[in-house]
Order: structure tokens, then C-alpha cells, then sequence
């Protein structure tokens, strides 16, 4: 399975402005003085090799919305957050107009930043093209039609041409969708969030963005470990420090990289992906929470080791 | 879990030993809490966390709630004398920044010492 992150903000999106631009380019221009960059390999290596990722990259700023490639013109989702503008319009140019395109899109929950992208979705706007969103809450549909027209929004819903659907899964059952076996779990998020995890071949990526963990509640803790038991990825929301976690933001619904390690540490989990990073965090803050995250990782590490990555915009990963 | 106690003046320190994780933090949760019902206006407890090898968030959350329970009774709780590892686990999670940590025991009761008590200067 290639996993491909369209958008990885949590909340709201957070592009990155003219100061922060400016300061990657100043600190890859000082890096640059006194080397010989006078050939575009050596530009392209310097950029590659020798900047660190937070002045050669940027996180990006769209909310969450992430791909499951299955390959062919049948697409798996979760979420549709600002991410999901950009992956429609990807979805378009991979293949030729008039050819039908099945989209699968679990959906973790209703809050704005899981489903903002969807009126800017431009597969939902081709006939022939077919949308089926599957979730876990009562009122899935009637809160895609809410942003979905006045005032909010142009064009109503129901002028989409494309066939839309929305399917009720329920928490604990396992199906069969677009070659995967598909499983929900409910989290601890206001109005609920709802986990999935996804396993083809052997292989399991679970999906577990807007929840915070009780870690204190041991039946909790062994539940959650068990649904992550040895998944090749968790995509793990990983919002807030732990200190806020346990004081100021108590009880927001999200979680840190600290109770991300430990679970995943817990379920034998090969690869920890830090998701849905705090709005007003810029680039250099996110790298140091993932080089921290890392390690902790050592600090803590068992038989197995757990990969970490920070996910962000762009970022593809093959289970 | 171990935890010794002893008394500076109007100051505790207590003295956990070994792992704080999953399997321990509810015995260390119930051993602090005859400690922190006594810390009441001008009393501190020092939790001096040098023999703790490792705290997993379990403990760190027994942390938390000490703190809220004694700040509520209007006294004071401290760490101090954090092993490197802990201290690391401290700074990962940005514990450092919400709980006051003190390099050695000495240092926090030195601090401790200094404050204005309550009622001081007032008649």
C-alpha cells in the first residue's frame, strides 16, 4: 500500500506566510556562503543533502486528508480536509476525461477541518464520477449538505452531478472495501472520532486522527493497543505537547507524541507517523517535536524498534 | 514503589524509587496521597524523582493531579534532582514548562525557603 498525505493540519489550514519563506531562504543563503554551487547538481545536491528539513521543507497547511493508493482509477480516503482540493485535482490529470472514477472516503468525523475540502473536491462536480463516504456518525450526510450550500458555499448539493453515497459503518465490524479489509473504532473526541484500520496482504495501516488517550485507564489503553497490535503504520494525531494534553487542554480530544510512542510502543507497532499538527506550530517547531519524538523513541525503545516520521504535505510512505 | 519521606521544616520531600510506568503508577498514585492531603497554606512537598529510573505519562499524569490537588489546598509541590533519562522525558513532554524542577533536593528547599509564607506582612 503507498500512503500519500494530502493534508496533515489539524483544525484549521496553516500555509506558510512571506516571514517564514523568508527565513528558510535566508538560512540556506548563509549555508550556502563559501560553497561551489556554480552547477544546478551541486545547487540540487546542497538542497537535498545539506539543509536541514525545516529550511527545505515546509509541513504544508492543509487539514487532514489522506490517500490509501490501491491503484487504478478506485481511490481510498480519509478525510476530506483542505488536502482533498489538491488530490482531486491529482486524481483528474492521472486519468483521461471520461474515465469513471470510484472514490472511498472514511470519514474520522464531522468537524469542519475533516470535511472543508469537499465543496472544492472537483471529481464530485464530473458526472460518472462516484463518491461513497462512509463513517460511523448519525447526521454523516446532512453535515456534508450543511457547508454545501447558502450561505456558506454557491452551489447546493444537490446540483453534484457525480453519485454520491453515504454508507453507516459500524464500530467493530469488519468489511470489505476496494480490496481492503476495513475496521472502525470509536475515540474519545467531542461528538465522537472514529479510527479505522485498513489490512491487504498481510500488511495494516491504521488511521487515528482527533483522539485523546487515557492512558491512566487501563481498559482503554489495552483496547486501543489491541486495534493498533502490530500495524505496519499508525497515523497518530499528535496535536499537543503531553503537558498540555494533561493541563490547559484537557479533555480538547487530542493527543501527543509522548502517549503516540508509548501506545504504539505497547500495540508492536513498526512505524509512528506524528498527524494533524497544532495550526500555530511553524516548521522548525514541528522538526523539533519529531527529532524529539525520535528520541524519546530511543529513550524508551523495546525488542522492536518504531520508526518515526512527522507527516506532512507530499509525503508518501510505502507499507 | 517505594517511597521515603522526610521532613525539612514545613517542607516534605518524598523519594520515589525505581519505574514509574503502567504497572507501578497507581501504587505511586495511592502512596502520595496521605502526602498531599497534609500539604495544606505553607506546607511543600518536594518530590525528589533521583532514584525514579523512568516515568511513562501514566506518571506523569499522577504528577498532574497532585499538583492540582495541592495548588487547590493552597500549598506548593516541587521535583527535583531529575536523573538524566527522567529529565529528558521531562523536556520531551514539556513538564519543564508547566511543573517547577529544581537541579537538587537542596536547591528546591533552598527556594522553598525563600518564598514569603501565607500571611506574612498582614495583620
Amino acid at each position: 500500500m503507498l500512503i500519500r498525505f494530502w493534508g496533515t493540519r489539524g483544525s484549521l489550514p496553516a500555509p506558510l506566510g512571506t516571514a517564514g519563506l523568508r527565513r528558510k531562504l535566508s538560512r540556506a543563503l548563509r549555508g550556502a556562503v563559501g560553497r561551489q554551487l556554480d552547477t544546478e547538481e551541486a545547487i540540487e545536491r546542497y538542497v537535498a543533502e545539506e539543509l536541514d528539513f525545516a529550511t527545505s521543507h515546509t509541513f504544508g497547511g492543509n487539514t487532514a486528508c489522506v490517500q490509501i493508493d490501491v491503484g487504478g482509477p478506485e481511490h481510498v480516503l480519509c478525510d476530506l480536509g483542505s488536502g482533498a482540493r489538491e488530490l482531486g485535482l491529482a486524481a483528474m490529470s492521472r486519468y483521461r476525461p471520461g474515465v469513471s472514477q470510484v472514490f472511498h472516503v472514511f470519514l474520522s468525523h464531522l468537524h469542519w477541518d475533516h470535511i472543508q475540502g469537499f465543496p472544492f473536491f472537483v471529481p464530485a462536480y464530473i458526472p460518472g464520477n462516484r463518491i461513497r463516504i462512509y463513517g460511523c456518525h448519525d447526521g454523516l450526510e446532512a453535515g456534508f449538505r450543511r457547508q454545501h450550500g447558502g450561505p456558506s458555499f454557491p452551489v447546493d448539493f444537490s446540483q453534484l452531478p457525480s453519485s454520491i453515497e453515504f454508507v453507516r459503518l459500524g464500530p467493530g465490524e469488519a468489511y470489505e472495501i476496494a480490496g481492503l479489509q476495513v475496521t472502525a473504532r470509536r475515540q474519545f473526541h467531542s461528538g465522537d472520532s472514529y479510527a479505522y484500520r485498513f489490512e491487504r496482504d498481510g500488511k495494516a495501516v491504521v488511521y487515528s486522527t482527533d483522539s485523546e488517550h487515557k492512558l491512566d485507564d487501563p481498559a482503554s489503553a489495552r483496547a486501543f493497543a489491541d486495534f493498533f497490535r502490530d500495524a505496519d503504520l499508525v497515523i497518530f494525531d499528535a496535536m499537543y505537547s503531553l503537558a498540555d494534553a494533561f493541563s490547559i487542554k484537557e479533555d480538547w480530544g487530542h493527543s501527543s507524541n509522548v502517549v503516540g510512542v508509548e501506545l504504539c510502543q505497547m500495540a508492536g507497532v513498526r512505524h509512528l507517523c506524528l498527524f494533524h499538527h497544532e495550526p500555530a506550530y511553524d516548521d522548525e517547531k514541528l522538526t523539533a517535536i519529531w527529532r524529539e519524538t525520535e528520541r524519546l523513541e530511543e529513550l524508551t525503545r523495546g525488542e522492536r524498534p518504531l520508526r518515526i516520521t512527522a507527516a506532512y504535505d507530499g509525503l508518501e510512505l510505502r507499507v | 514503589m517505594e517511597l521515603l519521606s522526610a521532613r525539612h521544616g514545613d517542607a516534605v520531600v518524598l523519594s520515589p524509587r525505581g519505574r514509574i510506568d503502567h504497572a507501578s503508577a497507581e501504587t505511586f498514585k495511592t502512596a502520595l496521597g496521605p502526602h498531599l492531603a497534609q500539604a495544606g497554606p505553607g506546607r511543600a512537598l518536594v518530590l525528589d524523582l533521583g532514584a525514579v529510573d523512568y516515568i511513562a505519562s501514566v506518571g506523569l499524569r499522577v504528577l498532574v493531579l497532585a499538583s492540582r490537588q495541592v495548588r487547590a489546598q493552597g500549598g506548593t509541590i516541587v521535583v527535583a534532582a531529575l536523573a538524566p533519562l527522567v529529565r529528558e522525558i521531562f523536556e520531551i513532554s514539556k513538564f519543564t514548562l508547566v511543573f517547577p524542577c529544581f537541579a537538587t533536593v537542596a536547591d528546591a528547599l533552598a527556594d522553598l525557603a525563600a518564598r514569603p509564607q501565607p500571611g506574612a506582612g498582614t495583620r
